[in-house]
Order: structure tokens, then C-alpha cells, then sequence
């Protein structure tokens, strides 16, 4: 409640949150990475994205919040086509979008306390010390790692670092989470514990995400729909169990 | 060739952009002043110790090097006044912008580098902080801001090494000393020299960031941009150095 007076009032007229249609990305004049990615995500859902690496999962997810600018199509968040926005705009945008990083992306230079109330004190300068720590408190809390609180990201271990990134995107409220590999690189059990947290999450704020992941356990635990990003383009969807009946070689090839 | 060829111009118009959108963001708010005043601090009051020795040796070599060659024409009364004069003028302003050219530069080509790569300033940007103002304007500011007082301070520190070096061989009262020098310098001589420092500085931060605000994706890259850095900041300075003096010489003759 305490970023509301940043919220614009706008809420999606339709279901969908998020609208992809047709999105083109190209590197250099050949490499075409997305090829039409059409695609749309209903308020409250989690949608788990598979793909190969280098199919451009990221990619689109980037172009989502204008890191990454599209060649072509339309990219509607909240019913806003953030294509068309200037940096103003897209920065409002921003605010209801958290994006958790592969590598979690915490500042170095900062402690974790830090990490977490830099984002918050710019954002909003009227809160007073108390209320930002508490704010900083209770992600902390929510991700459970309260103890780490003045501890350099240095001293942190693969999942404590992805813990206090989600953190540091929780504290801003987002309405809509994506998540870049969540749990890559961890392993089992705290990937478990990781998909659990996305789930907890969901359930407790209401959010819609996007999880990109080749973590099959996590894709299961984790999404209500599943789409397969293959050349390029959407090559099938549905939810785990139909997908996991499929016959095709290569959808077999993921749960194999 | 043609690829060398286009590689210059690329970076040469990719620079020219960036120094473009410093000032076109350096006026709009927010102000990041508590940012400003943190990199004023890393980047000029950590450099003090080493500009301050540097200086004191170079004030201390100058006199004792000098010292032979004036005393065979019977000048040693001008050994102040020379020594003052070749430190304010030209070694302070170049030694100290080359110090901060591999400390300064460097520093913020890794720094900024290294948050390229690891995702960190597209944290910064998807949570709606402008890292370009947030990371690139502060540290030039801070850059030009601080390097001329770095240089200010080791032109100080290099007149007290010159005092040293003259007690080394002959006595002579600190203030005949400073008396010395101040009979021999202008005002035309500590102006320009000061003031090209400004440029310097402010392209010590410019190439810095460009460099690592421009840094490809891996490991390797944070290296480079650090490299590279030094090596532009570096031959940047001379040439402005070159240029200044020359402005100086059309602009002030005798």
C-alpha cells in the first residue's frame, strides 16, 4: 500500500494483463530470434515459458519491459502497448513490473538492507525510516531470510541471492513478476524451495508471472500453463499434464 | 584497414552521443547530489595520498635535476620560480590527470563494466531508476569537480617538494622561497594551466563510463573496458593538452 499514490490508475479492461502479438526480435539483419510470438497472460495466472536456450525466452521478456526494444508487433501491459510510450511512461510501467534476474542482479556495493531500500526511499520519498524498514522487514521476511539483513551479496549463497532478489522486487508491490531461470544453478532442494516461494507468492499477493525455466520440477510445481517457444515462434501450449501426454519428440524430449 | 577506419568513427560518433545525452540529462532533475557527493569522495579524496606523493617527488626530482644546469650560469636564485612555474604550468596538470586516468578511468570502466555484465544496471533500469543519471552523471561530475582540486593539490604539495629539494644542497627561508615563486608567476600562468584541468577531468569520467556503460556481455569484456579506458583517458589527455597549450600561446603571446 505504501507505493498506491505511484500506482496509475488504469486497470486492464480485459482479462489479459499481459497481450503479445506478433512480436519480432532481430540481432544484425539475419538473426531473427523472434519470429511473431504471440501470446497473452490472464490476471492471477503463472505461466511457465520452456524453450531451448537461445530461443529468445529472455528476449521476450525483456522487450516486455522495455529493456530490449521490439522490430515489430504489439506488447500490451495493463492494456498500454509500452511500444508506444516514452521513457516517462514506460518508467510508470516499470513500477507494477518486477523482473527477477538470472544472476539476481544485486548491487554489489551495497548491503542487502540496501539493495532492498534503494529502490523503495527513490520511489517513494515520503515514507519515513521507520516505515522503510519495516518495508524492507517484511520482504525480507516473506522470502525468509530476515538474518541476512547486513550482509554484503558477496557473502551470500546462489539461492540466498535469488531469495533477497525476489525480495527486492517484492518490495515494490509489482502486480506482475517475471521471472528470468529462477532456479538455475541451484540445487534441487533449494530450487524446490524457490518454486514453492514463486507458488507462496502468487497465492499470498495475487501477481501474475512469467517464469522462464528449464527446470521441469519447477514447471510443474510452479505453472498453471505451460507455452513451448521453438524457432522462434509459440510452438505449443497447455497445461503440464496435457503437454506431458504429448507425442511430439521434441515436447517429449523436455519431460523425458 | 576499413574495418580500423570504421571502428574509429563508430566510437568516435558512439562517444560524441553519449557526451550528447551527459548534457542533455545533466540538467534534469532528480538531482542525484547524495550520489554526487559519495563518487566526490571515492574517486577525489581516495586519490589524495597518491597524487600527494606524486606530487611531493615530482617538485623534489624537478629541483635537484634542475639545480646542476642553473648553478653553472650562476641562476640558482631562479631555481624556485623555474621549478614553480614547470609544476604549475605542465608536470602537475599531466602527471595527476595521467594518475587519475589509470586510477579514476580505469576504476569506473571496471565498476560500470562489471555492472553491465552481471544484469546490475538493467536492475537499475526495469525498477525505474535512470542508471545513466544515477551511475554515469555523477561520476563525471565528480571527475571534473575533483581532478582540477587534485591537481590544485598537488601543485601545493609539489612547490613544498621543491622547497625540500632546494634545503637538500642550500638553506633558504620558506617564505624567500614562496617569495621566489610568486615574483615569478602570473596570474596567465595558473589560469589556463588550471582550467584545462576542468577538460581533463571531465574526460577521465566521460571515457570511464562510456567505456564501461558500453561494455559487451561477459567477464572478458570487464577487463577491456578498463583497459581501454586508461588508454583513451590517457592519449585524450595529451591531446587536449596540446591544444590547450596552443590555444593558451594564440590567445595570451607576450
Amino acid at each position: 500500500m505504501i507505493l498506491q499514490e505511484l500506482k496509475i490508475s488504469d486497470t486492464p479492461t480485459n482479462q489479459f494483463v499481459i497481450d503479445i502479438n506478433g512480436l519480432w526480435k532481430l540481432f544484425g539483419k539475419d538473426n531473427e530470434v523472434l519470429k511473431g510470438v504471440t501470446l497473452q497472460v490472464k490476471t492471477g495466472e503463472n505461466l511457465v515459458m520452456l524453450g531451448k536456450s537461445g530461443s529468445g525466452k529472455s528476449i521476450t521478456i525483456k522487450c516486455l519491459v522495455g529493456l530490449l526494444l521490439a522490430d515489430k508487433g504489439s506488447l500490451k501491459v495493463f492494456d498500454t502497448d509500452i511500444t508506444q510510450l516514452d521513457y516517462t511512461q514506460l518508467n510508470k510501467i516499470r513500477l507494477r513490473i518486477g523482473f527477477l534476474f538470472q544472476n539476481s542482479a544485486l548491487y554489489d556495493s551495497m548491503t542487502v538492507r540496501q539493495n532492498l531500500e534503494f529502490p523503495l526511499k527513490r520511489h517513494s520519498k515520503k515514507l519515513t525510516d521507520t516505515e522503510v524498514n519495516s518495508a524492507v522487514s517484511e520482504a525480507l521476511d516473506s522470502v525468509g531470510l530476515l538474518e541476512a539483513i547486513d550482509k554484503m551479496p558477496s557473502e551470500l549463497s546462489g539461492g540466498m541471492r535469488k531469495r533477497v532478489g525476489l525480495a527486492r522486487t517484492l518490495i515494490l508491490k509489482p502486480e506482475i513478476i517475471l521471472y528470468d531461470e529462477p532456479t538455475t544453478g541451484l540445487d534441487p532442494i533449494t530450487s524446490r524451495e524457490i518454486s514453492e516461494l514463486i507458488l507462496s507468492i502468487q497465492q499470498k499477493n495475487k501477481t501474475t508471472s512469467i517464469i522462464i525455466t528449464h527446470d521441469m520440477a519447477c514447471a510443474k510445481l510452479t505453472g498453471d500453463r505451460i507455452v513451448m517457444l521453438r524457432d522462434g515462434v509459440i510452438y505449443l501450449e497447455g497445461t503440464y499434464a496435457e503437454l506431458e501426454q504429448n507425442k511430439d519428440e521434441w515436447v517429449r524430449s523436455f519431460f523425458e | 584497414m576499413t574495418g580500423y577506419l570504421k571502428d574509429v568513427f563508430t566510437n568516435t560518433g558512439n562517444i560524441s552521443l553519449f557526451t550528447g545525452r551527459f548534457f542533455k540529462a545533466v540538467f534534469k532533475q532528480p538531482f542525484e547530489l547524495k550520489e554526487f557527493a559519495k563518487q566526490c569522495y571515492l574517486l577525489g579524496y581516495k586519490a589524495l595520498p597518491l597524487v600527494g606523493i606524486t606530487g611531493f617527488i615530482m617538485g623534489l626530482v624537478l629541483t635537484l635535476q634542475s639545480r646542476p644546469t642553473l648553478v653553472t650560469f650562476g641562476a640558482e636564485a631562479w631555481l624556485p620560480g623555474m621549478v614553480a612555474l614547470s609544476l604549475i604550468k605542465e608536470v602537475a596538470p599531466i602527471i595527476t590527470a595521467l594518475i587519475c586516468a589509470g586510477k579514476i578511468s580505469s576504476g569506473i570502466g571496471a565498476e560500470l563494466g562489471s555492472m553491465k555484465v552481471t544484469e546490475q544496471i538493467d536492475a537499475m533500469e526495469v525498477s525505474a531508476i535512470n542508471p545513466f543519471k544515477y551511475l554515469v552523471v555523477t561520476r563525471i561530475l565528480a571527475t571534473t569537480l575533483m581532478v582540477p582540486l587534485l591537481v590544485v593539490f598537488a601543485d601545493c604539495i609539489g612547490v613544498f617538494g621543491g622547497y625540500v629539494g632546494m634545503n637538500i644542497h642550500s638553506d633558504i627561508n620558506v617564505f624567500r622561497y614562496l617569495n621566489k615563486i610568486l615574483e615569478s608567476l602570473t596570474f596567465l600562468d595558473i589560469m589556463p594551466a588550471t582550467i584545462k584541468t576542468i577538460f581533463f577531468g571531465f574526460f577521465i569520467g566521460m571515457i570511464g563510463c562510456y567505456k564501461g556503460f558500453t561494455a559487451a556481455n561477459g567477464t572478458e569484456s570487464v577487463g577491456k573496458a578498463a583497459n581501454s579506458a586508461v588508454v583513451a583517458a590517457s592519449l585524450t589527455i595529451f591531446i587536449i593538452d596540446m591544444m590547450a597549450v596552443q590555444l593558451t600561446d594564440i590567445l595570451f603571446k607576450p
